[in-house]
């Protein structure tokens, strides 16, 4: 078994689903209550990585990642080595990638929330900054967890785009993933085997606990 | 402490709310059909809605002016807001619901406040529960208990206490006027119910398409409303148009032909503008209705007729009667079942003289 790169894969996504986290928060919050009508451009590019090929997102980013890029020459600049073919990169890639998987349950649980909730808060003096931590937050706990949990399984489950921005760097960007497909392209299957069990019961074991902590703890919405 | 604000705002193509008003300390009833605009102006005092011109000046204090350009956001405006469903906060026990305004005081004070609130309001022995576990009567002192902890200087109700019985209403007004006594502020109370206007008010606002139309006590203006479309909004189901026939100074009355079909009715004697046409009001609750041809009445419009329609409306039963012209009645549902009252059968309408309005064209 490949633990080197189960580790790797382990850290990119928990990365990742912090990095979500803080990122799709304000933009599900601003696609939940924004009322600007060109809303649904953001919403259709937030989504785009559910329908693009992993190959399409995972070039752009390569390309934008680049030595040649404006990003990857700042980014030399700045540590002194490129950008492309490093965690670094495999991490802006995967924010990419899974970022839908973040927003969207989260918008989704924003705009369940009863609006006169939020008028409710208002009136009563408190600020924005207020409203959102201590009601639209606890109310969209479960959307919150949700996100976070599809955005960190997602990650750990990627190919395409790593393959595409990350290359196969064992300790560096060699991901369960891609350990497996390489064991099975050399014929390892037995170590293909193990490895791929382990990812499915990990997986397998972080979604039943997160179903299993969000069984409804109160509803959400006014009380008539 | 006094509200006095003028508000335009342009909601539709067809609808403008277009409001000036002034309140002083106490109940004022605001009232009129849904769709009229209350909400709507309850909503721009509480700075939820942005006027597009007017002021809104509270005691001392503008919040909403065009020029110079004030529009203080509701968090700023201290004006307690009792929402129609209430809202309360269903992830908070009754105490945080209450104390939630209270953000930024000390604990021990903030605990302190919340209790005496709640012990004037009477639901001292619910604060640990969650909203959706106290019954509903407790659920709307805590609504109001959690807008007037913040020491409002205006409240709002919109129509808070529809949803409960009479008897827990008029208590927690009871305990509303309590505590207003010692506050003085302004309590604008949203209703469409006609019963509350009575039970509850001192002067009654009534509402139409985003207008006052109507402002004074509850007799003078839910009872002898002077304009048609004040009679319409409170509720007098038969409006017709009419032309006075004899008039009959010495018995106070007047005998009017109705317009459309030439039914004859004696009316209150009313002074018009050297014009014959009126238009007369009559409460579909203020007809009676009789299987028999009466006899040995003081009324004195009694019109025979037939039962054309008959339908359940809630708890009354409305009744369409041709008499000639075309009546609206409503009657009880222990009556059609005490006269075996069904469509088609032979009726009689009975009209006091004085349950007939006269309004102005």
């Amino acid at each position: 078994m490949d633990w080197t790169a189960i580790g790797l894969s382990l850290e990119l996504a928990a990365i990742a689903a912090g990095v979500l986290l803080i990122l799709g928060l304000p933009v599900a919050y601003w696609i939940a209550f924004s009322e600007r009508r060109w809303k649904f451009l953001v919403e259709a590019f937030v989504s785009l990585p559910l329908v693009l090929p992993p190959t399409v997102l995972g070039f752009y980013v390569l390309v934008a990642l680049g030595s040649r890029s404006p990003i990857g020459r700042a980014w030399t600049a700045w540590t002194g080595h490129g950008l492309a073919f490093t965690f670094e990169a495999l991490v802006i890639a995967s924010v990419l990638y899974s970022f839908p998987f973040a927003v969207q349950p989260i918008a989704a649980a924003f705009s369940q929330i009863d609006p006169t909730l939020l008028e409710a808060s208002a009136t009563l003096g408190a600020s924005r900054w207020r409203t959102f931590f201590r009601i639209v937050l606890p109310l969209s706990l479960e959307g919150i967890v949700a996100g976070a949990v599809l955005s960190f399984a997602h990650t750990l489950g990627e190919f395409g785009v790593v393959l595409m921005v990350g290359g196969n760097l064992p300790g560096v960007t060699r991901t369960v993933s891609i350990s497996i497909y390489d064991d099975v392209q050399a014929m390892r299957l037995g170590t293909a085997n193990q490895t791929a069990l382990a990812l499915l019961i990990f997986s397998f074991a972080v979604l039943a606990s997160v179903y299993a902590l969000l069984r409804k703890p109160w509803s959400v919405g006014p009380i008539a | 402490m006094r509200l006095i604000a003028s508000i335009q705002k342009r909601l539709a193509p067809a609808f403008t709310l277009d409001v000036v008003l002034s309140l002083e300390p106490g109940f004022t009833m605001l009232f009129g059909a849904s769709g009229s605009g209350k909400t709507t102006l309850l909503r721009a005092l509480a700075g939820l809605l942005t006027p597009d011109s007017g002021s809104i000046t509270i005691g001392q204090r503008v919040v909403f002016s065009v020029v110079p350009p004030i529009n203080l956001p509701a968090a700023a405006r201290d004006v307690g807001f009792v929402f129609q469903h209430l809202a309360l906060f269903p992830h908070m026990s009754v105490a945080d619901n209450i104390g939630y305004g209270l953000g930024d005081a000390e604990p021990g004070l903030r605990r302190q406040r919340v209790r005496a609130i709640a012990d004037s309001f009477q639901i001292g022995h619910v604060l640990t529960r969650r909203p959706q576990d106290v019954s509903g009567g407790e659920r709307q002192r805590a609504a109001l208990a959690r807008s007037l902890v913040l020491d409002p200087t205006l409240l709002l109700l919109d129509e808070p206490l529809a949803a409960l019985d009479h008897a827990t209403q008029s208590r927690i007004i009871d305990d509303l006027r309590a505590w207003n006594a010692s506050h003085g502020i302004p309590i604008l109370y949203v209703t469409h119910a006609h019963r509350e206007v009575f039970a509850l008010g001192e002067r009654v606002l009534v509402m139409d398409r985003g207008r006052i139309v109507a402002d004074g006590s509850p007799s003078d203006v839910m009872d002898a409303p002077g304009r048609e479309p004040i009679a319409q909004i409170v509720g007098f189901e038969n409006l017709f148009a009419a032309t006075i026939v004899d008039r009959r100074p010495d018995a106070g009355t007047m005998l009017c032909r109705l317009a459309q079909m030439g039914t004859e009715l004696e009316v209150p004697l009313a002074h018009t503008k050297n014009d014959s046409s009126v238009r007369l009001a009559i409460r579909a609750g203020d007809i009676l209705l009789a299987t028999d041809k009466p006899h040995g009445l003081s009324a004195r419009n009694v019109l025979g007729g037939t039962l054309a329609a008959i339908r359940r409306e809630g708890p009354t039963v409305v009744a369409d009667v041709d008499a000639r012209d075309r009546f609206v009645v409503h009657v009880t549902p222990s009556a059609v079942d005490g006269l075996g009252l069904v469509a088609g059968m032979p009726v009689w309408l009975i009209i006091k003289t004085y349950s007939c309005r006269v309004v102005s064209a």
